[in-house]
């Protein structure tokens, strides 16, 4: 049908633009993470050169410099990128599932969780594995905690989710802060190291990039589902979503995400939240593109932090967390500002 | 038209709301190319029908069946091929483009593992040119107009290509134009391409033009159904709209004003 107003004078001339027609944005990514690797890889106290890298990597023999390589930065290296990808693809899951741009991977009380079963263990006197599995299990209580309260039908879920996790959360900073006034002077540093996102004493790298690539791999599928869930629940519903599962797997997967990154280098901030945020404006609100795309600039920030935070005022070491913050706050008050005019 | 296969059918359906019966033992048959409205007083449930009309919400009691399947047996993407749904509210939380926003009517159609094809995307163009939208694809959807969002919406459920068309008050906020054209877009809908329409409307005016059948909610869970003119009378309206309304003829038609 022809109508009189039909025509105008702003309308744009039909272009269809699709994130299809923006995928070369990932070998473009991709290449900016090796590129980070191979910084992380190479600085530090013993530096290692590019030959020496080249002479490592196809399976040579580089000396002192290939033993710091493998058995010390590619170690934290892969724990860092793949704690990066984790929180960033948590958070481009947790802002879905809340349909709020500015929630992030701890909202939901997670990384409170966490931190108490830390700290906790710390207080013990517990050590590596043990601490872990107490930080990952205190993540998953907050998770069910959160989600056993704010289960249930209707339009308002995403609220109710969202004001549960901030109660769930302030709780869990009471009980941190009451651990932190009864704890020893020694175990102080330790415990304040571990609340802010530290990547030095991450053991397990193996277990964070497994998670990583199981996580997109079950993503994959659900990412046109979740572009649905974005416009709503009665829109998704009615264009053949099964919304409540697909909420619960939503939820799970990324609470899980972020269990494992927070447990690997503590709660680092602000990567789940700025990360898929830049991704969004940048690309738009595609889940097949936004989805793998947070994942690998989460992992290329997270590296480059983590590389800055043990050179910069080395022989010491920031925690990475304060870096990631430290970053984070100016960018992301600087998208509010952009983003309000 | 009663010789049409029965697309939805309603056998002793009770539908109710926190613990209030809206409509209770309905009876109804939908038949393709057929124009059906719904009417009744605020918060009588006419949005609460239709939802469960669409299979969103469960029924208290009575049988729902589309294409004479149980409605609540359908795997949500295949009802999500033969039914489609306007609602009332449109949630724009993230930025999107209109024509992504419309591309979203396409997503039953295309296979989990596939993206949407030229075809797809000149079926959502072609959506938005009956709502007279060209033009408008690029243009972020958070920055339209009410009425230009709903009709965003309407394209969206023309991409869809449903048979059934279920249509919560399709032209609030248009301006007089657009109601008259997007009603009879509706119209040609139903009586051209077979499809069946049943919409939530208030103007009973535009009942009268526009539809073949009228179920008229009238409170404590009754109802009364039939064609137009036998549902559209003044007492009944009067009683049903706690108000009384006049009949007015001109040129053959009737209109009805509140006295």
């Amino acid at each position: 049908m022809s109508h009189p107003h039909a025509a105008r004078p702003d309308a744009l001339p039909a272009r269809p633009r699709g994130a299809r027609r923006r995928v070369w944005v990932l070998p473009l990514l991709a290449a900016v993470l090796s590129g980070a690797f191979a910084l992380a890889l190479s600085l530090g106290s013993v530096p290692v050169s590019a030959r020496e890298l080249w002479t490592l990597a196809t399976g040579g023999d580089a000396g002192l410099a290939g033993q710091v390589v493998l058995s010390l930065r590619l170690p934290r290296a892969l724990a860092a990128a793949s704690c990066g990808g984790l929180l960033a693809v948590a958070g481009a899951l947790m802002q879905v599932l809340l349909r709020n741009p500015l929630a992030d991977p701890y909202v939901l009380g997670i990384s409170g969780g966490a931190a108490v079963g830390a700290l906790l263990a710390m207080l013990a006197g517990v050590t590596s594995a043990l601490l872990e599995l107490s930080a990952f299990a205190g993540a998953l209580a907050a998770m069910a905690l959160v989600f056993g309260l704010a289960h249930g039908e209707g339009s308002r879920t995403p609220t109710r989710l969202l004001l549960t996790g901030v109660i769930v959360s302030a709780g869990c900073g009471a009980a941190v802060s009451f651990i932190l006034a009864v704890a020893s002077e020694q175990s102080l540093r330790g415990m304040l190291f571990w609340l802010m996102g530290d990547a030095s004493t991450a053991s397990r790298p193996a277990v964070a990039v497994g998670a990583l690539v199981a996580g997109m791999v079950a993503c994959a599928p659900l990412a046109r589902d979740l572009n649905l869930l974005t416009r709503g629940d009665v829109t998704a519903q009615t264009l053949g979503v099964s919304v409540a599962r697909l909420r619960l797997t939503v939820y799970v997967l990324a609470s899980a995400l972020t269990a494992i990154a927070v447990t690997t280098v503590g709660s680092v901030g602000f990567v789940g939240l700025v990360v898929p945020h830049l991704v969004r404006l940048a690309l738009g609100n595609d889940q097949r593109l936004l989805l793998p795309a947070s994942a690998l600039a989460g992992a290329a920030l997270l590296l480059l932090a983590d590389t800055a935070a043990r050179t910069v005022i080395a022989p010491a070491q920031l925690p990475v967390g304060v870096l990631t913050a430290l970053l984070g706050v100016p960018v992301f008050l600087f998208l509010l500002q952009r983003n309000g005019r | 038209m009663s010789t049409q296969p029965l697309l939805l059918s309603a056998r002793g359906l009770s539908v109710g709301a926190g613990g209030r019966v809206l409509c209770s033992g309905l009876d109804l048959d939908v038949r393709p190319g057929e124009v059906l409205a719904i009417i009744g007083r605020n918060g009588i449930g006419k949005s609460t029908l239709l939802t469960t009309l669409a299979g969103l919400r469960a029924p208290l009691s009575g049988e729902l069946t589309l294409d004479a399947r149980p409605l609540a047996g359908w795997a949500p993407r295949d009802l999500a091929c033969r039914r489609a749904l306007l609602y009332q509210a449109h949630e724009d939380h993230f930025a999107s483009t209109v024509l992504d926003t419309v591309l979203v009517g396409r997503h039953p159609h295309i296979g989990r593992w596939a993206d949407e094809s030229e075809r797809d995307v000149a079926i959502a163009l072609d959506a938005l040119a009956r709502v007279s939208l060209r033009g408008f694809e690029a243009r972020e959807v958070r920055t339209l107009s009410g009425g230009e969002r709903q009709r965003v919406a309407i394209a969206a459920l023309l991409a869809q290509d449903a048979p059934l068309c279920l249509l919560d008050e399709p032209v609030t906020h248009l301006d007089l134009d657009y109601q008259v054209e997007t009603l009879a877009l509706f119209v040609a809908l139903a009586h051209e391409q077979g499809r069946a329409v049943v919409m939530v409307l208030h103007d009973l005016n535009q009942v009268l033009r526009f539809c073949d059948r009228a179920l008229l909610l009238t409170g404590a869970g009754e109802w009364r159904c039939g064609t137009v003119d036998q549902v559209l009378q003044a007492d009944v309206l009067s009683h049903a709209f706690c108000h009384p309304l006049r009949e007015l003829r001109d040129s053959g038609r009737r209109y009805f004003v509140p006295a």
